[in-house]
């Protein structure tokens, strides 16, 4: 359809345009406005500040009960201070996780976020004046906990990392792969249970990220025995030398996932035509 | 279900447009939805219902035209449509592609009413 020969007025609108004698003009303005471009704009203030201050910050998604907690616990833990870390935690209820965190003597701040099922760059932005900026090197947001919602909203973080505990099916990359698409790494958690649970096949969940044309690397991590901490730790050491060269030259770093879709839908910005049509 | 928080920025930029241009009312707001965004078209229909009451769109029509992925194979350069949860080039069967269309959810079109002068 087009603005200028009318074929916008369909047989569901005509009506409108002639109902007994009221003179209404149909106008159709075409736009290409992302939705969610309000939160995306407050997403990119988020991540200035944290550029400014040259803090690292990793969005933490996966299931409720995958282990996101307990692998802050652990890290911060294996880290015996050597980053600073403050952790923002996102739950629908409670200040649970975040007392846990403040237990280990680590900033943390709570978001309820009621019924909603994600946390937004708004939600983010607001906790965001607490925090000590100038002295963290690396933040981490944990998600609410939700395969599905919290993928959609940029938080103006710098990196996905979405867990896959072994006690969920090892096809959920195939099952929610908006989530697994957006995962600059995958950990693959709990795999002191793997002994146990023989139908979780770390392989199977990587050949399904893999099928999403994903490269990103895949961790295996048990917070409780310790395994796989050195490579998740040397993940980490390694993603914030990167984001920190980058700072050096003026760059930030995005979500491979975004900066992709920023290359293609770059169009997507407001473009509004406008051609009044009479009645 | 976040299609609520999508519509609430939905109807935002809808008032801003109807707004801007002096619209009575509005008529039909068609989207773009890639079924690789996260985003339920039927949900959002449902979260549109709620979302528009006593806005400018309160009895606008909403049209989602759904967007199925396609991708580019950076191997063997073939453009393809491709599943939602299998985004390799179904010809050489590599994984190095990349998405083209299917992931977006976009304001297309915004039909408005106008009192004529």
């Amino acid at each position: 359809m087009c603005d200028t020969c009318g074929c916008n007025i369909t047989d569901g609108n005509r009506h409108l345009l002639r109902a007994d004698g009221s003179h209404r003009k149909l106008t159709a303005v075409s736009v290409l406005n992302k939705l969610l471009q309000h939160n995306d704009a407050q997403a990119e203030a988020n991540r200035a500040l944290f550029d400014r201050h040259g803090v690292l910050v990793i969005n933490l998604m996966s299931s409720p009960g995958s282990g996101k907690t307990s692998l802050l616990e652990a890290t911060i833990k294996a880290l015996d201070g050597a980053l600073r870390i403050a952790v923002i935690e996102g739950d629908l209820e409670t200040e649970n996780d975040a007392a846990r965190i403040r237990a280990l003597g680590v900033e943390a701040h709570q978001i309820t976020t009621g019924t909603a099922c994600h946390l937004d760059a708004h939600l983010v932005a607001k906790v965001l004046p607490k925090l000590d900026l100038e002295n963290i090197d690396v933040l981490f947001i944990e998600n609410v906990g939700n395969l599905v919602c919290p993928a959609s909203f940029d938080l103006g973080h710098h990196l996905n990392l979405t867990l896959l505990s072994v006690t969920e099916g090892d096809d959920k990359p195939a099952k929610y792969p908006v989530m697994f698409r957006a995962a600059d790494a995958m950990l693959i958690s709990k795999t002191d249970l793997l002994a146990v649970l023989d139908e979780f096949s770390p392989e199977r969940a990587e050949a399904c990220l893999r099928k999403l044309a994903s490269n990103a690397q895949v961790l295996r991590v048990s917070s409780k025995t310790g395994e796989g901490m050195r490579e998740w730790l040397d993940w980490l050491n390694r993603r914030l030398e990167h984001y920190r060269n980058l700072r050096r030259e003026n760059r930030s770093l995005s979500p491979a996932v975004q900066s992709e879709g920023r290359r293609l839908h770059g169009l997507a910005r407001p473009d509004v035509r406008f051609k009044p049509e009479t009645a | 279900m976040h299609e609520l928080s999508v519509c609430m920025e939905l109807i935002d930029q809808v008032e801003a447009i109807a707004r801007s241009h002096d619209a009575e009312r509005v008529d039909t707001i068609v989207l773009r939805i890639g079924s690789l965004s996260g985003v339920e078209p039927g949900l959002l229909e449902s979260a549109f219902e709620m979302a528009r009451l006593g806005t400018v769109a309160e009895h606008a029509r909403l049209r989602t035209e759904r967007i199925e992925p396609r991708i580019r194979c950076r191997a063997c350069g073939l453009e393809a449509e491709a599943g939602p949860s299998d985004l390799r080039c179904p010809a050489c069967f590599g994984t190095d592609t990349a998405l083209i269309t299917g992931d977006e959810m976009i304001l297309a079109r915004v039909e408005l009413l106008q009192a004529a002068d």
